[in-house]
């Protein structure tokens, strides 16, 4: 339904996207995901006719969006970042005029609208002036302007950003029951979103694809490597001591200290449960065990990973989880310095990639 | 077909912007005030000399209320067109710049030209219903002067006006697509609609060939014949072509916007 072939935008020297490629299937929610920044908005705002792109390729519903713009317009409706509604309209008004811009007939436009509205739930408002709505209200009706031409792609620029949990939750049940007959991509950087609602995630970071998969894959693919994060009373060397020839354990990572206590992180060989050895290994060493839990990697640590394995690389040259586990005898010696070193690039490097 | 269900579209939003703001308000507010007190001027003007003894048999000739009257009242209005029509356009396109509403113009299927051409047309419906509610100040004289006054030379007034003021307004159509600031678009645009209109006052018998080449593009000076009711079809095309060009600057600037945004 949708496909995007080596996409580039640039702006002078800048390059906003640079190389995207991927395609959606009819019926398909498509997780678009990236900090911000990332080329999410630009990507979008090519894919529905608003901007040309330097170069690449992009079809909408079998329609080249640079060649024939008005056919693939027609069949896209789309959601900006900022809900596109005129303050000083009324809701029915506003829809109304959509709908004459879309190319609804003028036979069916009532019905066109009554059906967004009533997909929107926007029945209680539908005479107010959208300026006398509130943020979700108005996102609502930015979405029942989206729906209104009964388009086979919807593009919705971050759907749930700014509503309040009972709206995102009621916006995220109304994208799932888009999907299967619409074909949709929303972009989002709130993880959960894209693990509740999408059947597929492309994640892009510095305008490019970075991953492409299902969130369960994604997942998966590093929460396979278990890990478990202990506390023990004891300094880094005594506790590594204690847990060399735990069978079943890869490498041990330190994960600060509180008081007297070292906090580990121990990951161990797939589909083996380390605890039990762990726990009877630390008190066989006669020290305290404080705490233990299994730690598994959710889809932020995953987008983390990939989002941000360049800078972080670079800057904290491997310092930084999950993605490289030390084998135990390249950590043994560490020291106190070397682990506030280590805290300390790791958070330099998550640092230019948080998200707002 | 789709083309005039475009256009008509956004006439009709537009409509709905004025009349749901008191944009429209004030225009009419402030344009129906102005030409009654000028109406009222050239009246009592016109009656002073009226009145005036010599008016009589081998006297000069009785003052005629076409030329006393609505002549210079039609062109004072020109200049309050100048005043007027920045207040119709400076919204026109900065505003949905700055709502974001520019994105789902841009991503619907309508094309720029249908925009621009829509837009223009929105405000100068509603100047033409300023002009048609000002021209009831000159039904009691119709109704009680004698000998009748001619009525052509005031429709062909009007449609000076008409005309004169669509060329402020496509202008200032073009300059508000130039920033997302309405109140700049307009202070813009009413400092450029007055250099356009002191360009007229550059023509004079005197004046080199360049100087009468920029007083021609005076707007206001085309305007003399036809309010005197007479339709030069010279007048008409530059009217047309200045309305033309100013569409066509506004079409180009908002088709490069997508190219730099």
């Amino acid at each position: 339904m949708i496909e995007v072939a080596d996409l580039r935008k640039s702006y002078g020297r800048f390059d906003a996207v640079s190389g995207v490629s991927f395609t959606v299937g009819k019926g398909e929610i498509l997780g678009f995901l990236g900090p911000n920044g990332a080329g999410k908005t630009t990507t979008m705002r090519i894919l529905t006719g608003y901007m040309p792109a330097t170069s690449g390729r992009a079809t909408v519903a079998g329609y080249d969006v640079f060649k024939s713009p008005m056919e693939a317009k027609r069949s896209v409706g789309y959601l900006p970042e900022t809900p596109p509604v005129y303050p000083d309209l009324d809701v029915t008004s506003y829809l109304d005029f959509c709908a004459r811009i879309k190319g609804v007939k003028a036979s069916s436009r009532k019905a066109a609208i009554d059906r967004a509205i009533e997909k929107a739930r926007l029945g209680e408002v539908r005479n107010k002036l959208i300026g006398r709505l509130s943020k979700g209200y108005r996102q609502r009706v930015g979405i029942a302007q989206a729906i209104l031409a009964d388009p086979p792609v919807l593009i919705l620029d971050e759907p749930t950003a700014g509503l309040d949990p009972q709206q995102i939750i009621e916006t995220r049940d109304l994208i799932k029951s888009l999907g299967g007959d619409h074909t949709v991509i929303l972009s989002t950087h709130i993880l959960p979103e894209v693990s509740v609602t999408c059947n597929r995630v492309v994640i892009i970071s510095k305008g490019r694809v970075v991953a492409e998969d299902s969130p369960q894959n994604l997942t998966a693919r590093l929460s396979g490597r278990g890990a478990v994060r202990i506390e023990v009373r004891a300094d880094t060397r005594t506790a590594f001591d204690a847990l060399r020839g735990v069978e079943g354990i890869l490498t041990v990572n330190p994960r600060g200290a509180s008081g007297d206590a070292t906090v580990l992180e121990l990951e161990a060989e797939s589909g083996v449960d380390v605890r039990a050895a762990a726990a009877r290994a630390i008190v066989g060493a006669n020290l305290d065990l404080l705490s233990m839990a299994a730690v598994s990697l959710s889809l932020e640590d995953v987008f983390l990973e990939l989002t941000t394995r360049d800078s972080a690389a670079e800057a904290a040259n491997a310092t930084r989880a999950p993605e490289i586990f030390t084998p135990i005898a390249a950590t043994l010696p560490i020291t106190s310095e070397m682990q506030e070193q280590a805290k300390a690039a790791a958070d330099d490097a998550s640092r230019p990639t948080e998200t707002n | 077909m789709n083309t005039f269900t475009n256009i008509g579209a956004i006439v009709r939003k537009e409509w709905q912007h004025y009349f749901g703001s008191p944009i429209a308000y004030a225009a009419l507010f402030t344009w129906n005030i102005l030409f009654s007190v000028f109406f009222q001027f050239a009246l009592t003007y016109f009656l002073e000399v009226s009145m005036n003894p010599g008016g009589g048999m081998g006297g000069p000739p009785k003052p005629n209320i076409n030329e006393w009257i609505f002549r210079p009242t039609l062109m004072n209005m020109a200049v309050v067109a100048l005043f007027v029509a920045p207040m119709l356009t400076m919204r026109l396109f900065a505003e949905e710049q700055r709502q974001g509403t520019w994105e789902l113009l841009a991503t619907s299927a309508i094309t720029d030209w249908q925009i621009v051409i829509g837009k223009f047309l929105g405000a100068v419906s509603v100047y033409a219903l300023m002009i048609a509610t000002s021209l009831l100040n000159f039904v009691a004289v119709f109704a009680y002067a004698d000998p009748r006054p001619e009525w052509k030379p005031v429709l062909t007034g009007a449609l000076a006006l008409l005309l004169m003021g669509s060329c402020f307004i496509a202008l200032g159509g073009f300059i508000s697509t130039l920033t997302r600031n309405q109140i700049v678009a307009g202070i813009l645009s009413f400092c450029l609609f007055l250099a356009i209109w002191t360009l007229s006052w550059l023509d004079n018998p005197m004046a080199s060939a360049p100087m009468k080449a920029l007083a021609y593009l005076g707007v206001t000076g085309h305007m003399e014949d036809m309010v005197k009711g007479v339709i030069d079809s010279k007048d008409v095309i530059f009217y047309l072509s200045f309305i033309g060009f100013g569409l066509f600057l506004t079409q180009q600037s908002v088709e490069s916007r997508r190219w730099r945004e």
